[in-house]
């Protein structure tokens, strides 16, 4: 009981959860600059920017409904915070494992979208509604080709659970490598599930304001930017484990170090593609994910099960 | 029928630099239709000269807007020269025209950093604004300020350009040209930026005429035409330019007529620097204006910008009245609006490189009696410019549906 508790509550739960979500901010926020030839934050400033804005006055809309207003935040954190919980870190075991936990972690993963759905929708504004409407729009476009590149190499190795996967890997030496175009493809689509450049068209700018969130301040904003890291750190560790799947077996302190090596990896990604691109129009995301990500997806399911059928014989 | 959604962008919005409504209502994320209320700007400029001497309306003037500041500034005192017809030194029209030039550049480089940030592209904002210190540091040398230069004076310039000033320009212009080349190969090969810009903000070539766009918007439709070369002042008479024209039509056509004008704002400023003439910098001008009006037209960054002053003979003028490009370009915003998708809005808007401080203007329509029909009106346009500039229009054919 104790050790449960500790463990989803400091380690590796929500306090490891937080310093590496913040952490995560720190880093795609400092590369970012740095790659736009700026100075960037030092390291506490995501820290700082989360107590300063726990600190704000909290203002509600008249319209809004107080109670879901408020609650989504913290459902969007405590969802973001559950799938890290069920995906393996630095061994193959999470701390709650179970047969098809790739499944479940990926329906958890969606839970902190449709808070943002739901808490524009609650705003009652304008802005927020067309934020919110943005954001389904896109889930609807990016989920189907995540959903697929990330099964793929369960397919090929037969399981629906983490550590099933990675122990095949990890007994096939570099096989993961075949994974390569689901990589991308996973890649991508997370960048419009973290609504990050170019898919951050829910809370664009210079359109909407700041779209699903232009009501929330204070706190509750706080909450949903911590819960939008975690997600980060979340979707850094799913595909981590799924592609990327060695490291697992050399204990404690070195599989530790491999892990973070490779949410860095996987961070620095994103914020290389958040700095190259624009923001493309909600038409063309919806035809470049059904166009192009969707088909590439299908082809890395088609490589593997071929793959599989014939290591079978 | 159900509600339309009708969103709307400004007074107050991150995407405006400037106060001003557009109420866009919405069918789906298409927009359907653009309400436009402009007038939170408006600052009197045009009354406060009138009430001012000659001296004080070339500060006021200076400050119609931020970033065409020498622009308004040199063509106000174009016209009020003209009345008090005044011989301007070669050397002085050449500084002015190369002030002119640099801040073409600055303002430029602006626009593209904030279209470029208008479709989320902020890493092209921050290379572009990086590389525009570059010159404002350059005009802050020459002039003591980045912006309001303050270089002109009634009969010339106050301002010297040095032999070390003009080493510090060419050594500054090279490095800016390095960096254009890059710009222009972002716009021809980066894709999201060509996806975002093309086929967005249609203008075509009979509505641009036909709506008076101007300057790189007008371009950018293939309208060849640019005040420095069709009715040229200051120095530009004395140098070899091309006017960078475009048939894209759209934004992207806008975008690559800046960055083409770009370069050959360098190769201006080379020769300008080479020819420097030596003489005065400036002719002593009279504090009293003799009777007598003047039309000034003068190719801002942004477009024509016209000034018409009206002087009574005494050191204040009797009438000041600005078209800043804005106001000509503006009416075209609908137009390319049409059918577009509202995350297009903003950027279509940002394309004209609207200035609303400059073009916000008070109009009260006075029928005193003396009205004249659009016949009438172009007759004695024309009557004008062969008496005053030697240009014969008659046989220009309108067409006016």
């Amino acid at each position: 009981m104790i050790s449960a508790l500790i463990s989803i509550l400091i380690f590796p739960g929500f306090l490891f959860l937080f310093i590496l979500a913040l952490a995560a901010e720190y880093v795609d926020r400092k590369l970012y600059a740095r790659m736009q030839t700026r100075l960037g934050p030092p390291w506490f400033q995501p820290f700082a920017d989360f107590v300063k804005l726990l600190a704000k006055e909290l203002i509600i809309p008249e319209n809004a409904d107080r109670l879901i207003f408020k609650v989504l935040p913290l459902v969007a954190c405590a969802a973001a915070a559950t799938a890290f919980l069920y995906m393996p870190k630095w061994n193959t075991n999470s701390v709650f494992s179970f047969r098809g936990d790739i499944v479940a972690v990926i329906y958890i993963m969606t839970i902190p979208t449709l808070t943002y759905f739901l808490g524009g929708w609650y705003s009652r504004s304008l802005y927020s509604l067309l934020g919110s409407m943005r954001v389904l729009t896109q889930l609807f476009s990016y989920e189907v080709p995540l959903l697929m590149a990330v099964l793929a190499p369960a397919i090929l190795a037969s399981s629906w659970t983490f550590s099933n996967v990675i122990d095949f890997y990890s007994a096939n030496g570099f096989l993961f490598l075949v994974n390569i175009i689901g990589f991308g493809v996973a890649l991508v689509a997370v960048q419009g599930k973290l609504e990050k450049v170019p898919f951050d068209i829910p809370e664009a700018e210079t359109e909407i304001v700041a779209g699903t969130f232009t009501e929330y301040t204070g706190p509750l904003y706080a909450y949903f930017k911590l819960a939008m890291n975690i997600q980060t750190i979340s979707v850094a560790t799913l595909l981590s484990a799924v592609f990327l799947p060695f490291g697992y077996h050399s204990g404690f302190i070195l599989g530790m170090l491999i892990f973070l090596l490779k949410i860095l990896f996987i961070i620095s990604l994103l914020a290389v593609g958040r700095t190259i691109f624009a923001r493309i129009r909600m038409d063309q995301m919806v035809r470049f994910c059904w166009q192009y990500l969707t088909p590439l997806a299908l082809l890395q399911i088609l490589i593997n099960i071929i793959l599989k059928a014939m290591i079978i014989k | 029928m159900p509600k339309k959604l009708v969103i709307p962008i400004g007074p107050q919005h991150p995407a405006l630099k400037e106060p001003a409504s557009f109420d866009v209502t919405l069918q789906g994320e298409k927009a359907e239709n653009i309400l436009v209320k402009l007038g939170y700007n408006h600052r009197g400029i045009e009354k406060a000269c009138e009430t001012k001497p000659y001296l004080h309306d070339s500060y006021i003037i200076e400050r119609v807007c931020g970033i065409c500041s020498h622009s308004h500034s040199t063509c106000f005192l174009q016209a009020v020269e003209e009345i008090a017809n005044l011989q301007v030194p070669m050397r002085a029209k050449y500084i002015r025209s190369i002030i002119g030039e640099m801040e073409r550049i600055h303002s430029h480089l602006l626009w593209l950093g904030v279209a470029a940030h208008e479709i989320g592209f902020d890493t092209l904002l921050m290379y572009t604004w990086r590389d525009r210190e570059i010159v404002m540091d350059l005009l802050a040398l020459l002039t003591g300020n980045r912006v309001n230069y303050a270089v002109n004076v009634l009969g010339g310039v106050k301002k010297d350009i040095t032999e070390e000033d003009k080493a510090q320009i060419l050594k500054a212009v090279d490095a800016l040209e390095e960096r254009t080349k890059y710009y222009i190969q972002v716009c021809q090969e980066e894709l999201t930026l060509i996806k975002r810009l093309s086929h967005v903000g249609y203008l075509s070539h009979d509505d641009a005429v036909k709506m008076g766009a101007v300057g790189p918007t007008g371009r950018a439709s293939s309208i060849t035409r640019d005040t420095r070369k069709d009715d040229p002042y200051a120095a530009y008479e004395e140098v070899d330019f091309k006017v960078i024209s475009d048939d894209h039509c759209d934004v992207y056509g806008r975008a690559l007529v800046r960055v083409g004008e770009l370069m050959e704002t360098y190769s201006i400023i080379r020769q300008l620097l080479k020819k420097l003439p030596a003489t005065p910098l400036s002719v002593p001008a009279p504090r009293i204006i003799p009777a007598g009006e003047a039309l000034s037209r003068y190719e801002a960054p942004r477009g024509e910008d016209c000034h018409y002053v009206k002087a009574n003979g005494t050191d204040k003028p009797e009438r000041v009245k600005l078209r800043a490009p804005t106001l000509a370009n503006v009416q075209a915003v609908s137009a390319m609006l049409k059918k577009g998708y509202l995350a297009d809005v903003t950027i279509v808007i940002a394309a004209i490189d609207p200035c609303f401080s400059c073009t916000d203007r008070m109009i009260v329509a006075v029928n005193d009696g003396s009205d004249m029909t659009w016949g009438q009106l172009r007759e004695q346009s024309i009557n004008w410019y062969k008496k005053n500039r030697g240009v014969d229009f008659t046989k220009v054919k309108l067409k006016i549906s």
